[in-house]
């Protein structure tokens, strides 16, 4: 039994990497209706960024809140000069460019940054708060802020009229442009946020894992697999399933012998499956219900 | 004017049956004297390129012809080519022998993925692929299976020699054995889109709704597209493990996948003489994006992509068809 | 005759290569209802869609002294001109109450749209009982409401109104049209009406055009094309 809690304290502490990712997968999904592909190397693109800025003698949270912004920026011009192009395409199109984006951003940072493994600080310190290094400082601190911005999203999205905006654009583009909403600002205002998201996932996530430009290849599957999880329409649900991946994952990896430990991204594979067809709303998306 | 318009519905301009011929006679005539001509090495590519356009083809009827999405391929690929390697490996099969059973045994294995994935639409269904893609390496590597697979190590092949004492070297062999293996496939695809069979394919993706009205087994097409599109791949895979005398799970990542969807994209969805361009956009692109910047490879090919994205939204196929469609109008 | 609200002049729209529309002109009056008959394909959508900018249009289009035939259609829509689109362009993922607050989405002034949301209900009372559910939900009936509500939050000039009896049963077309000729009345917003359903349109409208594969065939008072005897057969069915 304790080693049971044990290991779902565990889980809960990587999971909270999944819930901050699966969470900038919903967010850009809520705003483009589209899964990036990309975002995983977006959120390590930024991370870089903050890194850089770090060496270069900026404060933490001065480089943190400066990468925000620089993300922001980015995700922006991203939309407006790749994407915008594309509207009238076919995803086929649009999944081929998250791919080029995908291979773009990845070998640049490559190019500029090296292979090498990096050290990322954390604000939160590393002391272990629970259970003999099972749950560190950071690790609570990562699934603290990653409520703070879904409680932050929540709010925007619902109460703030241009969260209403952003909404509408991206389920009905047309009759967006019907009631006068700018969709093309809409957009590129979901890539910059959701980029920025990412961001946040990035920095929080790299001094766990380290910083170097694969680190984001399994996450972003775990990530996927917490949103669907949760439902792709929900920031809340998509927390949750990523807190859940994570048990799961280490539960699994705990009380399956060989398959649990060797197979951890097939258990990714299972979950999104699994969800997809047996509930694909998720735990807690919103079914649409139609009518003729 | 903004125009926002939904883009009306291409309809595809059908060529006449004695231009496909004809198109084959030309491939042909080049295709066919070229191991005389070239170095072993370049053979060598070319017969990957052919790969590559079996594996290509094979998504192309699932994507173009069926609507439905994969980045998952390279499961496939891996699952044909583990086949014929341990068949070759372990049980002595020869190397033709290996192509039907990794194909009977990849139709199985989409067929099986394909009906869960039958209720995932779009980019849902891209994104289990997405999931099946990344985790194929790691079951590949599991240790159970390690006496079979190799493991990490993967299994090292013989390449075969021509038989019948032909008076050719293996690799300009292994060129005529996968251009044979290549044109029968796809003499087959044709057959297949054009059946009747393959228009309920094509109404399925067109419109789903009218095609259950009419009679159209949504479920079981879709299932067997599923199938059929990964037993394509599953034999690419297999060719493609005898060609390189060595496979290993690490020769089957996403980036594989990446790969054939980019080739698909390139050559043009929906259409089956796009999968040949396709090839060999995915094959030779690369290493000139690698001349142009080393270490900057992968965004080159990237940026190559998003130039075809715009250029050639329906791929080179689509840019020789609208071409053919004025030049028959024109005719008119 | 009273001032024109919108007249376009000389319209040709395009889908890709195809010409839908062959130069037609257009008056809709300050006021009043108009509508726009024609058979299944006759392009009447497209009109809406080429006055809205959703269409590669070349002509003139003058709306209020504004030419607005280059503009972008959220700019057009920011005019006042309100366009409950053919199936209705409902947000089905959003709840009654976001479909409403998006029609007023530029609107800026809190209070007033809260009283526009009221007197919406005073025309469609049931949309207030689903106010917080999810739009898709909805009946056919009550979507066409919240459409023409949607509309109407905008506090548009000229409303443009796309088949709105389509796929609803006979009754609720009756009140539907009932409601749109008191807003027409009471809301001073000019309509624009296309229809299949000449019957109802021509008892509803002041003026009419008719329209047949993009060009208009006949144009006057709805009065006198009720009494026309070729409209009569084609379209009255009597
Ligand atoms: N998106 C489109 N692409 C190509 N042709 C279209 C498109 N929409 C409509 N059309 C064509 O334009 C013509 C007029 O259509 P429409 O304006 O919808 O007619 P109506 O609303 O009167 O039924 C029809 O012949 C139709 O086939
Ligand atoms: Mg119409």
């Amino acid at each position: 039994m304790e080693l049971f809690l044990h290991q779902v304290l565990a889980g809960l502490a990587t999971g909270g990497i999944y819930a901050c990712m699966a969470l900038a997968i919903v967010m850009i999904y809520q705003a483009i209706d589209h899964l990036n592909f990309a975002q995983g190397e977006m959120a390590m693109f930024s991370t870089f960024i903050a890194w850089q800025l770090i060496e270069w003698g900026f404060p933490y949270w001065a480089a943190f809140f400066l990468t925000l912004a620089i993300s922001f920026a980015g995700g922006y011009m991203i939309e407006r000069v790749i994407m915008r192009p594309l509207h009238n395409a076919p995803i086929l199109s649009h999944v081929a460019m998250f791919i080029a984006l995908f291979a773009i951003l990845n070998s640049a940072a490559g190019f500029i940054w090296d292979y090498q493994v990096k050290n990322f600080p954390t604000p939160f310190g590393t002391k272990s708060i629970l259970g003999e290094g099972l749950l560190s400082a950071h690790d609570a601190g990562m699934i603290g802020a990653t409520v703070v911005m879904l409680l932050f999203l929540f709010l925007f999205f619902r109460y703030t009229r241009i969260g209403l905006s952003m909404r509408a654009a991206a389920a009905n583009p047309e009759s967006a442009r019907l009631v006068g909403i700018r969709v093309g600002w809409m957009l590129a205002l979901g890539w910059g946020m959701a980029a920025s998201i990412g961001a946040v996932a990035g920095m929080l996530i790299a001094p766990v894992v380290f910083l170097e430009p694969n680190m984001m290849s399994s996450i972003l599957l775990y990530g996927f697999a917490g949103a669907v999880v949760g439902g792709l329409t929900s920031p809340a649900g998509a927390v949750v399933g990523g807190l859940m991946v994570g048990v799961i994952e280490n539960l699994a990896g705990t009380f399956i012998p060989v398959i649990g430990r060797e197979l951890k991204l097939t258990i990714a594979l299972a979950l999104i499956v699994l969800v997809l067809t047996v509930k694909p709303s998720g735990l807690f998306g919103r079914t649409v219900v139609h009518r003729v | 004017m903004n125009t926002a318009a939904p883009v009306s519905k291409r309809r595809a301009y059908e060529a006449p049956a004695y231009w496909r011929w004809l198109g084959f006679l030309i491939v042909a005539a080049i295709a066919l004297p070229l191991p005389f001509l070239l170095k072993n090495f370049f053979i060598f590519q070319l017969t990957l390129a052919m790969v590559y356009a079996i594996a290509i083809l094979g998504l192309n009827l699932l994507t173009g012809f069926n609507g439905q999405f994969s980045l998952g391929h390279s499961a496939f690929f891996a699952l044909g080519a583990y086949t014929a390697a341990i068949l070759m490996d372990q049980y002595d099969v020869s190397y033709y022998w290996t192509l039907p059973v990794a194909g009977i045994v990849c139709f199985v294995a989409g067929f099986l993925f394909g009906l869960p994935a039958l209720r995932l639409e779009g980019v849902y269904l891209a994104l289990a692929t997405f999931a099946l893609a990344i985790s194929m390496p790691q079951i590949l590597k599991l240790s159970p299976l390690e006496h079979w697979t190799g493991g990490v190590q993967g299994i090292v092949l013989i390449k075969p020699n021509a038989p019948f004492g032909l008076p050719l070297n293996p690799d300009q062999w292994l060129y005529f054995f996968v251009f044979a293996v290549a044109a029968l496939l796809f003499f087959c695809a044709y057959n297949l889109v054009s059946s009747r069979t393959g228009r309920a394919i094509k109404a399925i993706r067109d419109n789903p709704v009218a095609a259950r009205t009419m009679g159209v087994n949504l479920s079981l097409y879709k299932s067997l597209t599923f199938g059929v599109s990964a037993l394509y791949t599953g034999i690419a895979g297999a060719l493609g493990g005898i060609a390189v005398q060595f496979v290993a799970p690490d020769s089957f990542t996403f980036g594989l996948s990446i790969a054939l969807f980019v080739g698909l994209v390139v050559g043009g969805v929906g259409s089956i003489g796009g999968a040949l361009f396709g090839a060999w956009f995915v094959l030779f692109v690369p290493n000139i994006a690698e001349q142009v910047s080393k270490g900057l490879a992968g965004a080159v090919y990237g940026v190559m992509l998003v130039l075809l994205i715009y250029l050639m939204p329906f791929g080179l196929a689509g840019l020789v068809r609208m071409a053919a469609m004025r030049f028959a109008r024109a005719k008119r | 005759m009273s001032t024109m609200l919108l007249q376009a002049k000389n319209i040709c729209a395009y889908y890709g290569p195809t010409q839908v529309l062959h130069g037609l002109d257009l008056a809709i009056a300050e006021g009043g209802i108009t509508t726009l008959l024609g058979a299944n394909g006759a392009g009447k959508t497209t009109i809406l869609r080429s006055v809205c900018g959703m269409v590669r249009t070349t002509g003139e289009i003058r709306f209020r002294g504004h030419e607005i035939a280059d503009k972008a259609t959220e700019d057009i829509v920011r005019l006042g001109i309100a366009h409950v689109p053919e199936g209705r362009g409902t947000f089905v993922r959003l709840t009654v109450e976001e479909n409403l607050q998006l029609g007023a989405i530029t609107r800026g002034n809190k209070v007033e749209i809260a009283t526009d949301v009221e007197r919406v209900f005073g025309y469609f009372p049931r949309l207030r009982e689903r106010y917080r559910q999810q739009a898709g939900t909805l009946s056919g009936g009550e979507q066409q409401m919240l459409a023409i509500g949607r509309a109407m939050m905008l506090r548009p000039k000229l409303l443009l109104l796309d088949e709105p009896s389509f796929g609803l049963a006979p009754l609720i077309v009756q009140e539907v049209f009932s409601i749109l000729k008191q807003m027409n009345q009471r809301e001073k917003v000019s309509i624009f009406l296309v229809e299949q359903n000449a019957a109802l349109a021509l008892d509803l409208a002041d003026q009419a055009y008719l329209l047949e594969t993009g060009r208009v065939v006949m144009a006057g008072a709805a009065r006198e094309l009720r009494e026309d005897e070729n409209i009569r057969r084609a379209y009255l069915g009597y």
